[in-house]
């Protein structure tokens, strides 16, 4: 019988305190993380800023100790055996550029491919399918200084993937792209994770669509601890707690408040659009049966039914239930710069 | 304990980090051209003026020679301290010191692509002061004494260019700061080293505390290489290259240490990067 994997990361009661220069303060940025990601997961860390996202991708990227606790890569513990970590992984910090003006897209991508010993025909192979994927293609001639920041951070994306990592590490990998990059990229990584097996993927995003439509698992991270950590779709029926439906009515038979006096309506709220005269109405009710005889009384009533839609929550819905706010509402960075 | 494989595995991939890392340096010193004034002809600017400063004081031929010598050494050492040993500082400063760092590759390799890059860069500058100056100024150099002469200064570049890799994890820890040192001591260290004049006219106790300078010792056996007692050697010449070994053995050694020492101490206090979140 074959040994059980590895997980792809795991941590153990990590835990990360700053303390600031004159040790005036101490800034807890992690507080006892309990983690483990399976090998072909994408993994998705939401979080506001200041959360301890990028904290926790530094201790997993080997370049951050913690204070306490422990952090395993692919097996390998992150403060004892940084070099074994190295060699599986590779990471993309969106909104950062990397490599040098003088040089051109494809030199850039060969000059990290070497650092990760990556043979010269297979590095040029994987630049010329990451220069596609990317829309670099036309440019792979081009010194980096004649980029778009646009174009640099696309060339930070390919960088990451030359070594073909076992993990990578996306940190905010559409940050600042325009929205047909983002949907490349977000496709690139969709289908690196379902083709290349056992590729595993730690996404921090801001964008929760992103984060839904690409990581089997998700943890909300705040104030240094994990809120909630599971599927998306089992994170969303979490927090929904009586079906709400949503229905626009015509004029001509009322306003249909008589649904109120239903068994089983919970609530019922309307208001009238000032350009059509329509009335949008949303109904609580205790169970989805209950909307059949709405509908039945609206007939009855002879109110015209144009549009009808179940409200589901969504993964901001969420956020917003476990965190407290909104991604929107930031706190202030972790203070860990030099 | 590392096997056989693994040990050809990573120093073949060490050795491309070298050579990739070298490769940046060389591409921008021919697309780049820039350098040229900065780095060309302003030094031999001031490396003309000290030779007619000495024609003009009617100072033995050879004190030209020597102004010429140093004037090529002097960009070597320049490159070491402001394109190598600042260069973490500088990816540090740009957010892709991270990207460096997680490769797994050891830092003297790098810094040892950059070192390579440099010298190959710099030679192209000192080559154009040693050949202006030797045209210009009709300097003498003993052609059957240029290889005993070459090999010294190669094993002086590789002590300088150590003592640059100490120098880098310093910059490492403490970029700000190290930059701000490394200019202040810019002008007496170019006095230290004897750049423009042999450095035995500091005396033998200040010359002796230069000498800890592999820059300055290199320099000195050089010159006696060429022009023998005439050189005012401070050192005599049968010691200088197992002096130069030594230092250079322990450069290594130190900067080995040096730099996983200022690695550790950034992770743990977290100064290696400049993202928080």
């Amino acid at each position: 019988m074959s040994a059980a994997l590895p997980a792809a990361i795991e941590s153990a009661a990590l835990t990360r305190v700053f303390r600031a220069r004159r040790k005036e303060r101490e800034v807890a940025a992690l507080r006892g993380i309990d983690l483990r990601v399976e090998p072909g997961e994408c993994f998705g860390l939401l979080g506001p800023n200041g959360a301890g996202k990028t904290t926790l991708i530094k201790i997993l990227t080997t370049l951050l100790l913690p204070t306490s606790g422990r952090a395993m890569v692919a097996g390998f513990d992150v403060a004892r055996d940084p070099l074994q970590v190295r060699r599986r992984i590779n990471l993309v910090s969106g909104g950062d550029t990397s490599g040098y003006g003088i040089l051109t897209v494809r030199e850039t991508l060969h000059l990290f491919a070497r650092f990760y010993g990556v043979p010269g025909p297979i590095a040029r192979r994987r630049a010329d399918d990451l220069l596609a994927v990317t829309g670099l293609a036309d440019r792979a001639d081009s010194r980096l200084s004649n980029l778009s920041t646009g174009m640099k951070q696309k060339l930070n994306f390919a960088r990451g993937f030359m070594s073909d990592p076992e993990i990578i590490f996306l940190d905010e990998p559409t940050l600042g792209l325009d929205v047909g990059a983002a949907r490349d990229v977000r496709g690139f990584i969709s289908r690196w994770v379902r083709e290349r097996e056992g590729r595993t993927v730690l996404l921090t995003t801001h964008y929760m669509v992103e984060a839904d439509e690409l990581c089997g698992r998700v943890a909300i991270i705040d104030h240094g601890r994990i809120l909630a950590l599971d599927t998306p779709k089992t994170l969303k029926r979490s927090v929904a707690s009586e079906p709400v439906f949503e229905l626009t009515l015509g004029t001509g038979g009322g306003d249909g408040d008589e649904v109120r006096e239903i068994a089983g309506v919970r609530s019922f709220s309307q208001h009238t659009q000032q350009a059509t005269g329509a009335i949008e109405v949303r109904i609580v009710v205790e169970e989805d049966h209950v909307i059949g005889e709405v509908l039945g009384m609206l007939k009855q009533l002879g109110i015209p039914v144009l549009h009808l839609t179940k409200s589901e929550p969504t993964l901001e819905t969420v956020f917003v239930h476990m965190v407290g706010r909104g991604l929107a509402d930031d706190v202030e960075p972790e203070s860990e710069t030099a | 304990m590392i096997r056989g494989g693994d040990l050809a595995e990573r120093l073949r991939v060490n050795l491309g980090a070298v050579s990739a890392r070298a490769r940046v340096r060389i591409v921008a010193s021919y697309r780049e051209r820039s350098w040229i004034v900065g780095e060309t002809i302003f030094p031999f600017l001031t490396m003309s003026a000290f030779v007619l400063a000495y024609r003009g004081l009617k100072a033995p031929p050879v004190y030209e020679a020597f102004v010429v010598l140093g004037g090529a050494m002097i960009a070597y050492w320049n490159n070491v301290l402001w394109s190598m040993a600042s260069q973490f500082f500088w990816e540090k400063e740009q957010g892709q010191l991270q990207l460096y760092l997680i490769t797994p590759v050891s830092r003297m390799s790098i810094l040892l692509g950059m070192a390579l890059g440099g010298i190959a860069m710099t030679t192209s500058r000192a080559a154009v002061i040693l050949a202006g100056g030797a045209l210009l100024f009709h300097i003498h150099f003993p052609v059957d004494r240029v290889l005993p002469a070459f090999g010294l200064f190669l094993l002086t570049l590789a002590a300088v260019y150590s003592l640059g890799m100490i120098l880098s994890s310093l910059f490492l820890m403490w970029g700000r700061e190290a930059w701000y040192t490394a200019t202040l001591f810019q002008e007496p260290i170019h006095l230290l080293s004897g750049f423009y004049f042999p450095v035995r006219a500091l005396g033998t106790a200040v010359g002796s505390f230069a000498a800890l300078l592999p820059v300055t010792l290199g320099l000195d056996g050089i010159r006696q290489i060429f022009y023998g007692p005439a050189a005012h050697g401070l050192v005599p010449l049968v010691w200088i290259p197992p002096i130069q070994v030594g230092l250079l053995s322990l450069f290594l050694y130190l900067a080995h240490r040096s730099l996983a020492t200022m690695e550790n101490l950034g992770k743990r206090e977290g100064r290696l990067t400049l993202r928080g979140g």
